[in-house]
């Protein structure tokens, strides 16, 4: 804002500007939020991103799936194949699996949407799964975000669902083997599994119903809901504005970070791009579900080492482990699959959308949070969280028992025993593991704590200097309540020492932040802000080190 | 605004306008541009509410108007033509991958195109954002813990709700009415679900085989049992006369195993049912090929061990035990076809399936007479 000409090309954009708004504003009278929305803030945390990568998976998703959904043929009825892939010639199969050769081998850039359609799929459950493990251990479906834990929950199931039935209606020989699965889990459910199962078939298996009805389900049905959980997910997470972690600056009731615009918006776009980039990528040169090698769906064919996706591997894994018990009384029968196809997901699905209320009966935690816990600051959650993903990863392993078995020259047998020990045994030992860490990883915090504090000094109206940034120890009274837990979630200053404040820790503190730690970036960055040229009154910048 | 009154406190109507209020168009006031006093103490920028006390932790004046190579032409000029340099690699992508679209179309190479792209235009709004524009690192208030309401603002919405519903709620008898009728009607809403399927009748427990009927393989040609060696097996169907659509063939498929010499255990009751002897050079023995774990077809058969497995969860079977479950989560043993040679010398099926074939479910018999199908035994 140098010379005057740039001055006066500011003003006569500033003017231009002003009318368009004004002419928005007569209709709408929209320039106060205009205004706070380009005004809010955005923390800048790399692990709030990946929520953001998963919406633009599904961006990415909608935009491929329109272009093969104008190509796919939602039918069963058999036809024999002459088209351009010549090893099939001549075959019969469902109309639907061939016009998904034709999408891979006829129908230009067919094969590379595709690709990239199924790698967005993939992509976006793995991207969902790491946002929840981040809600998760950091405690931010914590008061009052429990409603957007529930949503978000949702929001994954109906993801798997959808995720399945694409997978599914290419009607090949991988993928109607699960479906056969699937059919066998539902009909299993006690008192309406049987007249269930024939209601979504429209019969017995396979039948021709089904494939027409995936269709809807994955083109109408299941994208509309998760269009409309998104935009409630987001609405929410708008109207209560982000989590962020401790640090210097932040307290319960302020919220550092980017503005909307431009920072986060281009930021944002950038990702978005960023994102389809490696999907592109991965979808190019990557070959993901080659359905011509599997050969089409025949009811008495399969074929040994069929995958599912990598996110529904945990149910398949779960049908392996579970032994060979149903049980039968009065001439009626829970069958096998009921229990690790139905009663166990349906279990694992209630703890966590209940865990919010089970953490806060834990914690005795029932005040509001805007600060994120370290993980290591709540070592019972910590714990449960990775005795899941041990749980979890556990399941996965089994669905891939015959792989393993061949790769490490051990009988399938063997595998399947080791797990099913292990599906216990992990969760405990990671959990217990992952609780001595959380332990331990407080201790040696609180001893080697230098970092910076207080980055700023202000002066409040009242005239009185304070420091910012030495709230972290007391955001709610949470904690301390279970095992080792410690006050608060603060991570800047534990010991007796510390909580002087910026007196005693600041000059250590100032020397790290010039020699370049993370947090003094922030440190020395939010000083900058903190003090600009023309300071206006009431601003004292940078005073730590005075 | 009301339009009658013209008094002089009433901004001027600019006629050029259309009658738009406001300054005038080509003098916009400082306060308006970034970086100015007003800007900075405006303390709307920082979500505080107009008039609120100015909160301890947000800090007063921070000039967020600034950007990383404010005070160095130079280096901003450098930044600008990286970023052009970003998007050029876009520009030049989309080209290419016009050329390859009409060209034919390779997937790779699309693919390459598309990535560089779409990372052309993403690197380079990294790089506007980062370089040269303002907004980074601001701190503003949340506004309180949480957006919870204040108390008078609560008893105002409960005070408006019980405006509508105290009238309603003064009429239960209406309240019952309604539920009542909401429920009958609800229901007679769901009820075209039912055309979704056809009822259950049993169908879980038959399957296409009736006495006498051939065994033939999946393109139709019925088989004798010289066609199949000692150690071979065949996946065959019942020749029901007319071709089997799918959910037939899924529910009737059989495999026709030659367990060779193997010693048999011939269960009581079925010591007609496999054809040649136990113990000599061949011996047929017919199981249904539908898992009873889950349904996938059982189709690996290990002529050393005599054992089938199934694909999907590795459950496995012992023929020579009569197809008991010996490893893995299916629960009952595949269900034993008896055979016989027909007259022609072709492998038929002396009659059904004498107990279900496949996965269990909540009233599945445990056996049903094999020539009416019918379940006789629950339990
Ligand atoms: C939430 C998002 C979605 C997920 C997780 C998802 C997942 C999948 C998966 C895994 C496949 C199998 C692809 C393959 O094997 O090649 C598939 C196929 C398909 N999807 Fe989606 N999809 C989603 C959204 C959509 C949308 C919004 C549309 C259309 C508007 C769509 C249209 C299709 C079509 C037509 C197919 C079949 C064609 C094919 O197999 O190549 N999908 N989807
Ligand atoms: S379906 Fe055969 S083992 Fe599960």
């Amino acid at each position: 804002m140098s010379s005057t000409t740039e001055r006066a090309a500011a003003q006569r954009r500033s003017s231009r500007v002003k009318s368009g708004l004004d002419y928005i504003d007569d209709r709408f009278g929209s320039s106060p939020f205009m205004r706070s929305a380009m005004d809010k803030i955005f923390p800048d945390h790399w692990s709030f991103m990946v929520g953001e990568i998963a919406m633009y998976c599904f961006v990415v998703l909608i935009i491929t799936g329109i272009y093969l959904a104008l190509f796919y043929v939602p039918s069963s009825a058999t036809i024999i194949y002459h088209g351009s892939y010549k090893p099939l010639d001549g075959q019969s199969m469902s109309a639907a699996y061939a016009s998904v050769l034709n999408i891979s081998f006829h129908v230009r850039a067919g094969l590379v949407m595709r690709q990239v359609h199924h790698w967005a799929a993939v992509v976006f459950v793995a991207a969902l799964c790491f946002h929840m493990c981040r809600v998760f251990f950091t405690g931010a479906f914590r008061k009052p975000r429990e409603v957007n834990w529930t949503i978000g929950l949702t929001l994954l199931m109906t993801v798997l669902l959808e995720g399945f039935s694409g997978y599914s209606l290419p009607d090949d020989l991988l993928s109607g083997t699960g479906l056969r699965v699937v059919y066998s889990i539902i009909e299993s459910i006690p008192l309406i599994g049987t007249k269930l199962v024939f209601l979504l078939w429209g019969g017995p298996f396979p039948g021709t119903s089904l494939i027409p009805r995936l269709f809807v389900l994955h083109e109408f049905l299941f994208p509309a809901l998760l269009v409309g959980l998104l935009s409630a997910h987001l609405a929410i997470l708008w109207r209560q504005k982000h989590t962020d972690f401790p640090g210097p600056g932040k307290t319960e009731t302020n919220i550092r970070g980017s503005r909307f615009f431009p920072q986060y918006m281009l930021k944002g776009g950038a990702l978005m791009f960023l994102t389809t980039a490696v999907l592109c990528a991965l979808g190019g040169f990557v070959q993901i579900n080659p359905i011509w090698l599997y050969g089409p769906y025949q009811p008495y064919a399969v074929s040994a080492g069929s995958q599912p996706d990598w996110y529904v591997g945990w149910l398949d894994g779960s049908l392996r482990l579970w032994p060979h018990w149903e049980f039968r009384s009065f001439g009626y029968e829970i069958a096998n699959p009921f229990f690790p196809g139905i009663l166990f997901p349906g279990i694992l699905f209630g703890v966590m959308y209940a865990w919010p209320l089970i953490d806060a009966w834990i914690y005795k935690d029932h005040v509001a949070h805007n600060l994120l816990d370290r993980p290591r600051d709540k070592p019972f959650r910590t714990a449960v969280g990775v005795a899941a993903l041990a749980f979890f990863s556990v399941c996965t392993m089994a669905s891939a028992s015959d792989l393993l078995a061949n790769d490490w020259h051990i009988s399938y047998e063997r595998i399947i025993e080791i797990l099913q020990i292990g599906v216990f045994v992990a969760p405990i030992g990671f959990g217990l593991i992952a609780y001595r860490v959380c332990i331990q990883l407080q201790r040696t915090g609180n001893m080697i704590i230098k970092k910076p504090i207080g980055g700023i000094i202000v002066r409040g109206g009242d005239g009185a200097y304070h420091t910012l940034g030495d709230h972290h120890g007391d955001h709610g009274a949470n904690g301390d309540r279970l095992g080792g837990d410690l006050t608060g979630g603060g991570h800047l200053v534990r010991t007796g020492g510390g909580r002087g404040g910026a007196g005693e820790g600041a000059p250590g503190g100032a020397g790290e932040a010039a020699s370049g730690g993370a947090a003094g970036d922030e440190v020395q960055s939010q000083r900058g802000s903190g003090a600009p040229k023309e300071a206006p009154p009431g601003v004292a910048g940078g005073e730590t080190e005075a | 605004m009301t339009s009658i009154d013209e008094s002089d406190s009433r901004p001027e109507l600019d006629p050029r306008s259309g009658g738009r209020t406001g300054a005038d168009q080509t003098d916009v006031p400082e306060s308006l541009l970034p970086g100015t006093q007003e800007y900075l103490e405006d303390p709307r920028h920082y979500g505080i509410e107009e008039g609120a006390p100015w909160p301890d932790d947000v800090p007063r004046g921070q000039n967020d108007t600034h950007w990383r190579y404010e005070d160095d032409p130079r280096g901003a000029r450098v930044a600008e033509l990286r970023i052009a340099f970003c998007w050029l690699i876009t520009l030049l992508s989309g080209i290419g991958l016009a050329a390859v679209y009409v060209a034919g179309g390779e997937a790779q190479v699309e693919g390459a195109f598309l990535f560089a792209g779409f990372a052309g235009l993403g690197v380079g709004f990294v790089l506007w954002a980062r370089d040269l524009l303002p907004g980074h690192d601001v701190i503003a208030s949340r506004g309180g813990l949480t957006h919870a309401s204040d108390e008078a603002d609560r008893r105002l919405a409960v005070q408006s709700l019980g405006r509508a519903v105290e009238p309603m709620a003064r009429r239960p008898f209406l309240g019952k009415v309604l539920g009542g009728v909401l429920t009958v009607f609800g229901v007679s809403l769901v009820f075209p679900i039912a055309s979704l399927g056809p009822a259950v009748d049993g169908q879980f427990a038959r399957t296409p085989w009736r006495k006498g009927m051939r065994a033939v393989s999946e393109v139709g040609t019925p088989v004798k049992p010289s066609d199949i060696l000692p150690n071979g097996v065949l996946t065959v169907f019942p020749d029901t006369g007319e071709p089997l659509d799918s959910q037939a063939m899924a529910q009737s498929a059989v495999l026709l195993i030659n367990i060779g010499s193997a010693p048999f255990k011939v269960l009581p009751g079925r010591e007609t049912w496999h054809i040649g002897s136990v113990g000599s050079t061949n011996c047929l023995v017919a199981f249904s090929k539908i898992c009873t774990h889950a349904g996938c077809p059982v189709s690996q058969y290990d002529w050393w061990t005599h054992e089938l497995v199934c694909p999907c969860h590795q459950s496995t079977f012992q023929v020579l035990l009569d197809c008991k479950p010996i490893f893995g989560p299916a629960p009952r043993n595949l269900p034993q076809l008896p055979l016989y040679v027909d007259p022609e010398g072709y492998i038929a099926s002396q009659s059904g399936f004498t107990e279900p074939v496949g996965p269990g479910y909540w009233n599945r018999p445990i056996e049903i007479n094999p020539f009416t199908h019918k379940a006789v035994k629950y339990s």
